[in-house]
């Protein structure tokens, strides 16, 4: 079994790492800074903290004109008040000028668990994903999370990272690079392909090793770079495999599925399946149980690659 | 007419070494003839525009001008220059206003004017700070200038730079709940380099704002939230002046003034008519307003 480690601790140990390398990084939270682990920078450069209490709004705009004056600032919350809550915000103050703000949340997904509903960010993918020029990134690991916030504080412009509340399995080791833009062949094959961002890396790992006893032989891709999407991979992947699955915590609105749809509608098309919320929120339960009732388990892919490849 | 360059908002631009800090010597009466000026061009580009909001760009008149004439460290021939003071007009729907003092500091020509809301022009109907040379930030969603402005200041503070930074907000824009989200950081970051100036011209779009979402007590609320407040009258270049050097001597804690003034300013037929919020002047209104601005 392998270890699993909070997303979120890694993106705290990595602020801490780049406020040491680069006076510029500053960091806004809204009153969650021990749930997002921005707390961890707090306390060691607390001059550059600034704990906007319960105002999200207004940390996503003080974060833009801290950008326009140069700095590189980090503002965290949880993904269900960003940006959802500030879509206006981030819409006008950072997404119009591209300006360098980089917006990293915790507890995206159903995988919040008991707090229900209204902590259960299941459409912010769409929206953020809306703006042009946001770079969207859900990592599957904590190896991958410290690299990806590596990744976004030495590119210049708007970039969203969505992390995960529950610890999560590796999926990596120390050697992995995160390339930004780039999809990750987590596993070769050559019968239909699985794309799947964040927590459903793994399970579509697991959903690919127990169909090979079926002799169904599948290629997993890691679209962890949601936007801009790697194509290129997609449409490899498409015309290679002759049938895509897509598996994300997120509604099937506006997410990883509708953006492998429209590379795939113009350039390959294929039999498609779309492992996602199906216009439907959830309720609160245990992660585990939350991902069964709502069909996001390794066993739900497994249906969904059997029925694409029925379909070529 | 050609865009300007894209603005690389933290890069220093090799112009600064030779580009001059705006000064004017502009006694009252000049800068009273300046008021008319922009008053002028503010009637004439929204009527060529045929849309545009000449109401609440009237009553920031003499606001702006105290700012870039008497206040303002600035280079309108660099306006990046890390050190210059910062305005950020977050009642956005005033870009007529800002447009044609920045023309008149030299930012752009005075031709650029009369390209307002067309097709490639630079000056966009609601500020853009992408294409417009001077324009800090893209407003016009109300009520995020005055965060947007902190971050500019606290920017400022982490930096050791001295520059200050103004904020205008409408009074109407008041009635947007991250105002006051802003109003609390801003007392509690303890941001003494941040101004906010409020125009308060009593209008917004539906009509009075005692009758559509009153913000009595204004000032007081201000003092609530733990902010310095100065009053002064909005169409006295000397009033403004008077506040905007008081509140540079303010330490540890924000300040606002509040500047009472007349929407549609000078044009009698547009003055308290809150008609003309969003309406721009017909071709005859045109005309007729010019002759009172003679």
């Amino acid at each position: 079994m392998a270890e699993e480690f909070y997303l979120r601790q890694a993106y705290g140990e990595t602020l801490v790492e780049l406020g040491g390398e680069n006076p510029d990084v500053v960091v806004l939270d809204a009153d969650l800074s021990r749930s997002t682990r921005t707390r961890l920078f707090a306390d060691k450069f607390p001059e550059r903290f600034f704990n906007c209490g319960i105002a999200e709004q207004n940390m996503v705009s003080i974060a833009a004109g801290l950008a326009s004056s140069g700095k590189i600032p980090f503002a965290s919350t949880f993904a269900v008040f960003v940006p959802g809550r500030c879509f206006d915000q981030i819409r006008m103050s950072i997404a119009q000028p591209r300006l360098n703000v980089k917006l990293v949340v915790g507890h995206g997904g159903i995988s919040v668990g008991e707090d229900g509903t209204s902590h259960q960010s299941i459409e912010d993918l769409a929206l953020i994903g809306s703006l042009p020029g946001f770079t969207v990134i859900v990592p599957a690991d904590a190896i991958e999370t410290a690299q990806a916030v590596r990744a976004v504080a030495a590119y210049l412009g708007p970039c969203y990272i969505r992390l995960c509340r529950p610890k999560a399995p590796l999926v990596y080791d120390q050697s992995y690079r995160f390339k930004l833009g780039k999809a990750v062949e987590m596993r070769q094959g050559g019968d239909a392909t699985i794309i799947a961002i964040g927590l459903m890396v793994k399970a579509a790992l697991e959903a690919a090793e127990s169909l090979k006893g079926e002799g169904i032989d599948c290629r997993v891709l890691n679209m962890s770079t949601l936007k801009p999407i790697d194509e290129a991979a997609i449409i490899q992947a498409a015309a290679e495999t002759g049938a895509i699955v897509t598996a994300e915590e997120h509604l099937e609105h506006g997410g990883l599925g509708s953006a492998v749809a429209r590379v795939v509608a113009r350039h390959k098309p294929v039999p498609m399946e779309f492992i996602a919320l199906k216009d439907t929120y959830a309720k609160s339960g245990k992660p585990a149980e939350l991902f069964e009732r709502y069909g996001l388990t390794a066993k739900d892919i497994e249906r969904a690659v059997r029925s694409a490849i029925k379909r070529k | 007419m050609s865009l300007p360059e894209k603005r690389n908002p933290s890069s220093t631009s090799a112009q600064s070494v030779k580009a001059e800090v705006f000064s004017s010597s502009a006694s009252v009466a000049e800068m009273e003839a300046i008021a008319k000026r922009l008053r002028r061009h503010i009637v004439t580009m929204t009527g060529k525009a045929g849309s545009g909001h000449p109401g609440g760009s009237l009553s920031a008149v003499e606001i702006l001008i105290a700012l870039y004439f008497k206040v303002l460290k600035h280079k309108p021939q660099d306006p990046h220059w890390p050190d210059r003071d910062r305005f950020i007009l977050s009642k956005g729907h005033a870009a007529p206003a800002l447009y044609a003092t920045l023309a008149e500091c030299g930012y752009f020509a005075e031709e650029e004017l009369l390209t307002l809301r067309q097709m490639d022009s630079c000056l966009q109907g609601h500020t853009d700070c992408t294409v417009t040379p001077g324009v800090e930030m893209s407003a016009g969603a109300l009520g995020q200038g005055l965060s947007f402005a902190i971050g500019v200041a606290l920017a400022g503070r982490l930096n050791a730079k001295d520059y200050r930074v103004y904020a205008l907000l409408g009074d109407g824009e008041c009635d947007e709940g991250q105002v006051w989200e802003a109003a609390m950081a801003a007392a509690h970051f303890k941001v003494d380099k941040l101004v906010a100036i409020v125009d308060n011209n009593g209008q917004q779009i539906d009509g009075w704002n005692r009758d559509v979402m009153s913000l009595d007590p204004f000032p007081a609320k201000w003092q609530a939230f733990g902010w310095q407040v100065i009053e002064a009258d909005g169409h006295s270049i000397p009033q403004l002046t008077q506040a905007l050097d008081k509140v540079r001597k303010i330490k540890g804690q924000p300040a606002v003034i509040i500047a009472h003034t007349i929407k549609g300013k000078g044009v009698s037929f547009m003055e308290n008519n809150p008609h003309f919020h969003g309406t721009a002047p017909t071709t005859d209104e045109v005309k007729l307003a010019l002759k009172e601005l003679e």
